[in-house]
C-alpha cells in the first residue's frame, strides 16, 4: 500500500477519535442492561449504575410521621378550626399531623406562614392557602380517580414538591424566544435545543397541543405502503416525537420501555407499561384542565408563565427521572386521608 | 474452465501464510490454499446450521426466518442451542469464514506481488461485523446484545437499538458515517458517469481518454482528482463510512447510555457562548 495514503487515512481517523475522546463527555462500561422484549429484538434498557446511584440518592421518600393518636373529635365539629373546606371529616389529630407533613413536603423553609396568616389561621388572604386547598383536592382526585395510572402506590404532595413550594418540573405555554416579523416570523415552534424535548431540535412545546383536552396522537401510518390519502403532517409527527422524548426523559427510560419500534402504534407488540403511560397522559390533561386551570385567577402574576398562563404538570412533575416516582415507595399508604374521594 | 493465455504466468507457487505447499493449488479458476479450505468448512457448517436452525423456527418465509441471539441472562456464557446457542455457533462460523477469506486474499496478493488493498478493505467490513456481534456484546456484558440473523428481524433490531438512545441521528459517529456513505455514492456516481461518457462519445468520435475526463472536471469544479486519485478517494470514503458506522454502534451503550441528543450538551456548554 502507498504509505502516504495509508498514513493520511490513519491520521484522519485517529484525529477524529482523539477530538471525540478529549473534547466531549462520555460514560464508561460496565453498564447494567435489562431485557425489555423477546431476545434479539433490540428492546433493551441500558443504564449506567454510577449515574443511576446518583439518581437514586435524589429520589428517596422521607420517613412518614407516626400515625396520629385519634382524639375522637372531627375538625368540622371543633370550634378551634374554621374555614376547613376539604379536610373537615378528619380527626383533629390526623388533621394536625397532615398539616405538619404538608409543611415539610412543600414549604420546609418557609413554614406554616407560607400559606397561613399567623394572626388567623382560617384566613384565605394568602393565595398559597387557596392553591393548597385545591391541590389537596387534586391529590385525592389522583389517588381515587386515576388508579389506572398511579395504581395502589398513590401520590402525596411530596411526589411533586420534594420540599419546593413550586415543583421543580412544571411547564408553561412556550411561544419561543422573541423573533422577527414578516416571512421570518415563524420557526414552527422548533429548531432550538430544548430541555423540554431532551435537547433535540423537535418542537419545544409539545404539551400545549398534545396535553389539551381530547388530544389524540394519530401520526403512525396504518398501512405498510402509502395509501394516497394524506397522513399526518411532518410537524404533527415531530410534535409527537417531542412529547415521547419528554416522557422518556421524565421517566429515565428509552422508547423501547413501552414500544416495539417496529410499529409504535401496535398495542399487541407494546409492553404492558404503555397502558399506565396512556392513562398518565389522560390524567395529566385532567389535572391541568380541572385543577391547574381553575387557579388561573388565584396565582399572582409572577407565578404565571410568559404568556400569562398558569403552571401546569407533565410527566416530569411527578416522575423526576424515575420510571416509578420515588422508586415506587408508597407514601400515600401512610396518609389514607389523601386517598378518599372528593365530595 | 478456460484460462486466459497470460494467466498461466501468475499461477506461481509460494506466498502462502500457512500450510506450505499442501493446499497450494487451483481447482478450475479458483485458488484453494489452506484458508480456502477453512472458508469452505466454516461457510458450509454455518449455512447448514442456519438452515437447521430455521427448520426449528415457525416459518420458511425467507424474509421472516429469524435466528436470534440468547437472552441477556446468559451473559457472556454459552446458551442452549435453541435459545441462542445456534446464533453463537453461527457467529463463530461467520467470523471464521470471513477472516479465512480475507487471509486467502492476502495469499493471492502475495502470489501476484500486489498491494494488500483488497484484504485491507474487506477487513473493514469484517471489523464492522465483529464490532456488532462480539466487541459491543462483550463491552455490555452479554451476547444478547448482538443482532439477530434474519432479513426483517435484523432491521427491527436496528430500529429498536436506535430508539434506545431516543434519536439516533444525534449520534456523532452516525452523522459522520452517514455523510461518508452519501459521499461515497456521490463520488461513485460522478466517476461512473464520467467513465461512461468518455467511452461513449458522439457518433463518429473516437473514444476519449483521461485527458478529456480531467478537462471535464477542471471546467466544472476547477479540479480533477485524476484517474488514480478517484479510486483512492473512493476507497477512503467507503472505508471511512464503514469505520465510523462501527464506531457509532460501539459507543451506543458502552460509552453512552442516555439519549444521543443530550450528548451534545458539551457543545452548548462551550465557554464561547454559555
Amino acid at each position: 500500500m502507498n504509505m502516504k495514503y495509508g498514513l493520511a487515512f490513519i491520521a484522519v481517523a485517529a484525529g477524529a477519535l482523539l477530538a471525540m475522546a478529549t473534547l466531549m463527555h462520555w460514560e464508561r462500561p460496565p453498564m447494567a442492561s435489562t431485557q425489555l422484549g423477546p431476545r434479539g429484538v433490540g428492546m433493551v434498557w441500558t443504564q449506567n449504575p454510577r449515574t443511576e446511584a446518583i439518581v437514586k440518592s435524589k429520589n428517596i421518600a422521607p420517613e412518614s410521621d407516626p400515625p396520629a393518636q385519634l382524639s375522637g373529635i372531627k375538625v368540622k365539629d371543633s370550634p378551634d378550626y374554621q374555614n376547613v373546606k376539604v379536610l373537615g371529616d378528619l380527626d383533629v389529630e390526623e388533621f394536625n399531623r397532615l398539616m405538619g407533613a404538608i409543611t415539610n413536603w412543600v414549604a420546609p423553609d418557609e413554614g406554616c406562614t407560607y400559606c397561613h396568616n399567623p394572626e388567623n389561621m382560617a384566613d384565605d388572604g394568602l393565595y398559597t392557602k387557596v392553591v393548597a386547598r385545591r391541590m389537596l383536592q387534586m391529590t385525592r382526585q389522583i389517588n381515587t380517580m386515576w388508579t389506572p395510572h398511579v395504581q395502589q402506590t398513590g401520590v402525596t404532595c411530596y411526589t411533586c414538591h420534594r420540599g419546593n413550594p413550586v415543583p421543580a418540573n412544571i411547564w408553561f405555554k412556550n411561544d419561543g424566544p422573541p423573533h422577527a416579523a414578516g416571512m421570518s416570523a415563524s420557526r414552527q415552534g422548533e429548531g432550538l435545543a430544548s430541555k423540554s424535548v431532551g435537547m433535540t431540535s423537535l418542537p419545544y412545546d409539545p404539551f400545549t397541543t398534545l396535553l389539551a383536552k381530547g388530544a389524540q396522537i394519530r401520526v403512525d401510518g396504518t398501512e405498510a405502503l402509502p395509501t394516497g390519502k394524506p397522513g399526518a403532517s411532518i410537524h404533527d409527527t415531530e410534535v409527537t416525537y417531542g412529547l415521547m422524548i419528554h416522557m422518556s426523559e421524565a421517566l429515565g427510560v428509552n422508547c423501547t420501555f413501552c414500544h416495539n419500534s417496529r410499529q409504535f402504534a401496535s398495542w399487541s407488540e407494546s409492553r404492558p407499561q404503555r397502558v399506565p403511560a396512556w392513562h398518565g397522559l389522560r390524567m395529566v390533561t385532567d389535572l391541568n384542565e380541572t385543577f391547574m386551570a381553575s387557579l388561573q385567577g388565584t396565582f399572582p402574576k409572577n407565578r404565571l408563565g410568559p404568556s400569562g398562563d398558569v403552571a401546569k404538570v407533565n410527566c416530569a412533575t411527578c416522575h423526576q427521572g424515575v420510571n416509578k416516582p420515588l422508586y415506587g415507595v408508597s407514601m400515600a399508604k401512610d396518609y389514607p386521608e389523601l386517598r378518599v374521594a372528593n365530595p | 474452465m478456460a484460462m486466459l493465455s497470460f494467466e498461466k504466468k501468475y499461477r506461481v507457487r509460494g506466498g502462502t501464510l500457512i500450510g506450505g505447499d499442501l493446499f497450494d493449488f487451483w481447482m478450475g479458476p479458483f485458488y484453494v490454499g489452506f484458508f480456502g479450505v477453512l472458508t469452505i468448512f466454516f461457510a458450509a457448517l454455518g449455512t447448514a446450521l442456519i438452515i437447521y436452525s430455521a427448520s426449528q423456527g415457525p416459518t420458511w418465509n425467507v424474509f421472516q426466518i429469524n435466528i436470534a441471539p440468547p437472552d441477556l441472562k446468559y451473559g457472556l456464557g454459552i446458551a442452549p442451542l435453541k435459545e441462542g446457542g445456534f446464533w453463537q455457533v453461527i457467529t463463530v462460523c461467520a467470523i471464521g469464514s470471513f477472516v479465512s477469506w480475507a487471509l486467502r486474499e492476502v495469499e493471492i496478493c502475495r502470489k501476484l506481488g500486489i498491494g494488500y488493498h483488497v484484504p485491507f478493505a474487506f477487513s473493514f467490513a469484517i471489523g464492522a461485523y465483529v464490532t456488532l456481534v462480539v466487541v459491543r456484546p462483550i463491552l455490555l456484558g452479554a451476547w444478547g446484545h448482538g443482532f439477530p440473523y434474519g432479513i426483517i428481524s435484523h432491521l427491527d433490531w436496528v430500529s429498536n437499538v436506535g430508539y434506545q438512545y431516543l434519536h439516533f441521528h444525534y449520534n456523532p459517529a452516525h452523522m459522520i458515517a452517514v455523510s461518508l456513505f452519501f459521499t461515497t455514492t456521490m463520488a461513485l456516481g460522478l466517476h461512473g458517469s464520467l467513465v461512461l461518457s468518455a467511452t461513449n462519445p458522439q457518433k463518429g468520435e473516437p473514444v476519449k481518454t483521461a485527458e478529456h475526463e480531467n478537462s471535464f472536471f477542471r471546467d466544472t469544479i476547477g479540479y480533477s482528482i485524476g484517474t488514480l486519485g478517484i479510486h483512492r478517494l473512493g476507497l477512503f470514503l467507503a472505508l471511512g463510512a464503514v469505520f465510523f458506522s462501527a464506531v457509532c454502534i460501539v459507543i451506543s451503550g458502552p460509552l453512552w447510555t442516555k439519549g444521543w441528543p443530550e450528548w451534545w450538551n458539551w457543545w452548548l456548554d462551550l465557554p464561547i457562548w454559555s
